[in-house]
């Protein structure tokens, strides 16, 4: 029998995994299923350029349509994948089809995490994963628009920069003391807080949402016993890892589908790609399940990689970027709370790098508006560099050259 | 407008494109194996493309962000562009750059 690969998720994980597949040789079939109705594409502009109106939809595409028919790449759009059976090694799909595998790729992603207080289900409160998410709302961001964000995290404060930008009066309400709490230091909170709240974003953080109020349509937005018109909330509080399928077939599931450097699960048949994973990460020295789209490419490659019987395990610093303003925050390593954190440049002229050393070892950088530093950060953050901390704080001096 | 895409396997693809957009975007919708990991976002230097030198006039050099971008590659040359920065305007109908190892999708 040929080799004959199923890939369950049609986003970057997965449509990495059949690039990467064709781009290398393999000549079975690739089929590659995907509950929305796209081609495989890119997230980060929902949240950016394509919310702000402009970029078109084909420019997030990873591929246009027609490559995949040319490399032979079978994709089936608006399907569901209901269970695997690995006994069998057959997929079921929702309407019951059954489609045989010699190897699956789990790319399943994850799903928004949803409010459960009163008036959750109200018309006109939104999430934001999907094309269709940002259809289902984007023409209503205009001017004097009353939209509330609830989460501080990156993607509410993405939405945030552009609504305020199209004249809407925002706010954003997170749960925690601090915004962006999960990733960056406090400094960096209190810098973009000060941003958004310069720009005329109402910020308000240790405000946890109780109720959303409206008759028949959001109107208010209730914490405590204080209550805020909405006209429109979009709520951006996380993810939770789609495992269900992989958890059901009997693989090990933990904050992620569980793989090894090469992300194969303890099914040798069996791989898992992207956010929906958790794999063990040999610079970080951890295991972690990572929510971005180098990490989602980096494993997609990988697991096709493991199929070829090339396996290559994925050494990458985590990196990542959020766009807001007029700035551009690329972030490298991870940093943990307890880390000690210095300051290379000026935040008041909006151009530094927050960097992080853990027992002197250099292990995250942060930088806003200083390509220059995430660029030479990476480096240093895989070989376990232990800067000088007094010359790491001299911006004058090149990070590369410490 | 046309343009010449060289790959680092020595293929040589000569592509029919449309004006406006970026460069790396027209190599990506012609299916070529550009990584181009950021999707143009200027974050990741996985677009990298070093300009003919007979065009790198009409490009213009890398700027001071893109150059720090570039400055960690092993294929950093005098010519070097991030292609998600070149636009394609008429003026560089005919346009020939080479697509280097760093962004190549292997
Ligand atoms: C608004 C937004 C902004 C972001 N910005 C950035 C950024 O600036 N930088 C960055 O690095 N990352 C960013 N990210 C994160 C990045 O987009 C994700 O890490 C990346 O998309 C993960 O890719 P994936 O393929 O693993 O999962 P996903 O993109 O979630 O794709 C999984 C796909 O599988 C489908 N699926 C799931 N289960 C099934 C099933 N049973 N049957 C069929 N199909 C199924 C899902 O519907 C989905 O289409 C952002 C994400 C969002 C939502
Ligand atoms: S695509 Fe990332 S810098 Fe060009």
């Amino acid at each position: 029998m040929t080799d004959s690969v199923v890939i369950i998720g049609a986003g970057q994980a997965g449509g990495q995994t059949a690039l990467s597949l064709r781009q290398n040789g393999f000549e079975g079939t690739i089929t590659l299923i995907g509950d929305e109705p796209y081609v495989p594409y890119e997230r980060p502009p929902l949240s950016k350029s394509y919310l702000a109106g402009d970029v078109a939809e084909e420019r997030m595409f990873m591929r246009p349509a027609a490559f995949y028919a040319e490399k032979h790449i079978v994709l089936m759009p608006r399907t569901t994948v209901a269970r695997i059976d690995r006994a069998a090694k057959k997929v079921r799909l929702a309407g019951g089809t059954q489609l045989p595998y010699t190897e699956l790729v789990l790319a399943t992603g994850g799903r928004v995490r949803k409010m459960t207080c009163p008036g959750a289900d109200l018309p006109g409160v939104h999430y934001l994963r999907n094309i269709d998410d940002v259809l289902g709302f984007r023409d209503r961001i205009t001017a004097g628009l009353k939209l509330v964000i609830v989460g501080g995290g990156y993607i509410g404060l993405e939405v945030a920069a552009v609504a305020i930008k199209r004249g809407c009066r925002v706010t954003v309400l997170e749960m925690l003391p601090l915004v962006l709490n999960r990733v960056v230091a406090p400094e960096m909170s209190h810098f973009y807080t000060d941003v958004h709240r310069t720009a005329g974003v109402d910020l308000r953080t240790s405000t946890g949402v109780t109720a959303f109020e409206g008759d028949g349509k959001v109107e208010r937005v209730r914490f405590g016993d204080a209550v805020i018109d909405a006209d429109l909330v979009i709520v951006g509080i996380g993810i939770i890892p789609n495992v269900e399928l992989a958890a059901d077939a009997g693989l090990a599931v933990d904050n992620g589908i569980m793989v090894d450097e090469c992300t194969r699960t303890a099914d040798p048949d069996i791989f898992a790609a992207g956010d929906c994973s958790n794999h063990f990460n040999a610079i970080v020295g951890a295991r972690l399940r990572l929510e971005s789209v180098p990490n989602a490419l980096a494993q997609g490659k990988a697991a096709a990689l493991a199929i070829l019987g090339r396996p290559e395990p994925v050494v990458e610093v985590p990196w990542f970027w959020s766009d807001q303003y007029d700035l551009k925050l690329q972030m490298t390593g991870l940093s943990r709370p307890g880390d000690q954190i210095i300051i290379r440049g000026s935040m008041a002229e909006r151009k530094f790098s927050a960097c992080y050393l853990r027992e002197g070892v250099f292990v995250a950088c942060q930088s806003v508006n200083m390509a220059k530093d995430f660029i030479q950060s990476k480096k240093l953050i895989a070989d376990r560099a232990t800067p000088d901390p007094a010359k790491l704080a001299d911006p004058a001096i090149a990070l590369r050259d410490l | 407008m046309k343009i010449v895409v060289t790959l680092p396997d020595d293929a040589v693809h000569d592509l029919t494109v449309q004006a406006g957009g970026s460069l790396m975007d027209a190599m990506r919708k012609a299916g070529l194996p550009v990584r181009a990991e950021c999707g143009g976002a200027m974050a990741c230097a996985t677009c990298h493309v070093v300009v003919d030198e007979a065009w790198i006039a009409k490009t213009g050099r890398a700027g001071d962000e893109e150059s720090d971008l570039l400055d960690m590659s092993d294929y950093r040359s005098g010519n070097s562009r991030l292609s998600c920065q070149i636009r394609l305007t008429d003026s560089l109908d005919g346009l020939k750059v080479t697509l280097q190892l760093d962004a190549f999708e292997g």
